[in-house]
């Protein structure tokens, strides 16, 4: 078995839940990934770290099978990515808010359920819009609006979750209860792949992959990343690992 | 196919309409408006009114349900949640067939209120049954559904789908024969006015005006819209990309 990702051994239940080899991805004639080799294991939370613009939400998008021009291999969950099987097992949440404005919350919820062919059950607690429930998506806030379409790739009970930025300018409190929410679903078997550019949130995360121009800097666990910049900062940790660039070729390579 | 989340999409588009008062109130008070309109520009010429009529009910919900599922669709395209749904277990034609569902149901309203207007209060003289009138009508909003999705694919901003309605519906008004009966057209134009759908529609309309109860030639009519509507929808599912850059 490949054990990439280092200490997949100790928690890991079955094997990788999304495989990467040689992924690259063209837009405009320009590789805005190129060559990635990952591995996410099942029933973990991956951290997607990076700048704007490094190439996660390609990624993702490629993983939720709607980005064009995706040359190399991918498996999703056993599956080739925009099959109807593989849609049934993953749920993806865009990084921008989409969902309905003109639609209220539990509206919102119960078509994103019935089309996944599952239960709403009671995402609305889970992301604290319990208030808003029969309110117009229309009339929230920013920070309601991105909890509203979290919770609509909460529905249905998916396998795999991605979330691209879900925490992205919420209060901090909220975004403890989101993180423990996010635990929580690890903990009962989901897997997880979380983008975020806010560093500090890695160390809720099993394992973390760092992109930059499209390139993996490197796959490693929050504690191996301070062990290997010398540095508790994550944000420090993560400039140094970029200023020694000699790292690149990740050290996990010896893949058999 | 699935019913439940083909039904669920249809309902989940009559649910976002259902929030938006003012444009059900435009979408059944205007083409109302426009028949009584009518009524009192040919106040003087009743034999026009009553050849005019019943066409015009067949040209509304074209030109509504257009506008309304173009926009619709350009409106999921631009907020993502196109996106969204087609990471999900929802098949395009299902998406596609939900809102043809949804603005089947608005088109039946609208039709049936229409119709009741222009036949009794307006005095429109139809020999044919109203109810086919208004079936008729529900065809051809089926096929202003089929076209309106599948020019959306073709447009990425709000004003490039506006101008789609010139470029789709427009022409097929000149040419449908309701300014110049179709036979009396050169002969180019009449061949292309053929393979155009509103044609049939209008046509169809015609025999309702001028024959009582359901001649073989108007079914066909109505076959033929319904043909058009079916070959837009699935075009728009075929044309609809789920990978995207």
């Amino acid at each position: 078995m490949a054990s990439v990702a280092v200490d997949a051994s100790k928690r890991a239940p079955a094997g990788p839940a999304v495989e990467l080899q040689q992924l690259t991805v063209t837009r405009g004639g320009r590789r805005v990934l190129d060559g990635l080799e990952a591995t996410c294991a099942a029933g973990q939370v991956t951290g997607l770290f990076g700048p704007s613009g490094s190439g996660k939400s390609t990624l993702m998008r490629a993983i939720a099978g709607v980005q064009a021009r995706v040359e190399g291999t991918l498996t999703v969950l056993g599956q080739t990515p925009g099959t109807a099987e593989a849609r049934r097992r993953l749920s993806y949440m865009t990084q921008s808010p989409s969902v309905y404005a003109d639609l209220t919350v539990t509206e919102n919820l119960r078509y994103f359920a019935t089309i996944r062919g599952g239960k709403m059950a009671d995402v609305i607690e889970q992301v604290g819009l319990g208030a808003q429930a029969h309110q117009l998506v229309r009339s929230l806030s920013g920070g309601q609006l991105a909890r509203v379409s979290l919770a609509a790739a909460l529905v249905a009970e998916p396998r795999l979750l991605l979330l691209d930025e879900p925490t992205v300018g919420l209060d901090p409190l909220l975004r403890r209860d989101l993180w423990h929410l996010f635990r929580r679903l690890a903990a009962g078997g989901t897997t997880l792949i979380i983008s975020s550019h806010v560093l500090d949130e890695a160390r809720h995360c099993d394992d973390l992959i760092l992109l930059r121009d499209g390139r993996i800097v490197a796959q490693l666990t929050p504690s191996e990343l301070v062990a290997r910049t010398g540095t508790g900062d994550l944000d420090e940790a993560f400039v140094r690992l970029i200023e020694a660039g000699a790292l690149q070729p990740e050290p996990k390579e010896t893949v058999t | 196919m699935s019913v439940a989340r083909t039904r669920a999409t249809a309902r989940r588009v009559l649910l976002q309409l259902r929030h938006d008062p003012r444009t059900i109130a435009l979408l059944l008070g205007v083409p109302c408006l426009l028949e009584t309109l009518l009524r009192l520009v040919f106040e003087q010429h009743r034999l026009s009114f009553d050849q005019a009529g019943a066409p015009l009910l067949a040209f509304f919900p074209l030109t509504t349900v257009f506008l309304v599922t173009s926009i619709s669709l350009l409106r999921e395209r631009t907020t993502g949640t196109l996106e969204r749904l087609l990471t999900t277990p929802l098949r395009r034609l299902e998406l596609l067939t939900g809102y043809a569902l949804a603005f089947g149901v608005l088109a039946a309203v609208q039709a049936s209120l229409v119709t009741a207007l222009t036949l009794g209060v307006l005095d429109l003289h139809v020999r044919g049954p109203a109810l086919l009138v208004v079936l008729l009508a529900v065809a051809v909003a089926l096929l202003g559904t089929g076209l309106g999705l599948f020019t959306s694919a073709f447009a990425r901003t709000e004003f490039q789908v506006v101008q789609f309605f010139p470029l789709v519906v427009l022409p097929q008004l000149l040419l449908c024969g309701l300014l110049v009966p179709r036979q009396r057209m050169p002969a180019a134009l009449h061949a292309i006015s053929d393979v155009l759908p509103l044609s049939y529609a209008v046509d169809g309309m015609h025999h309702l005006t001028l024959q009582p109860g359901a001649s073989a030639a108007l079914w066909g009519d109505i076959a033929v819209v319904l043909a058009f509507a079916l070959s837009a929808l699935l075009l728009g599912a075929a044309t609809l990309r789920r990978r995207t850059d």
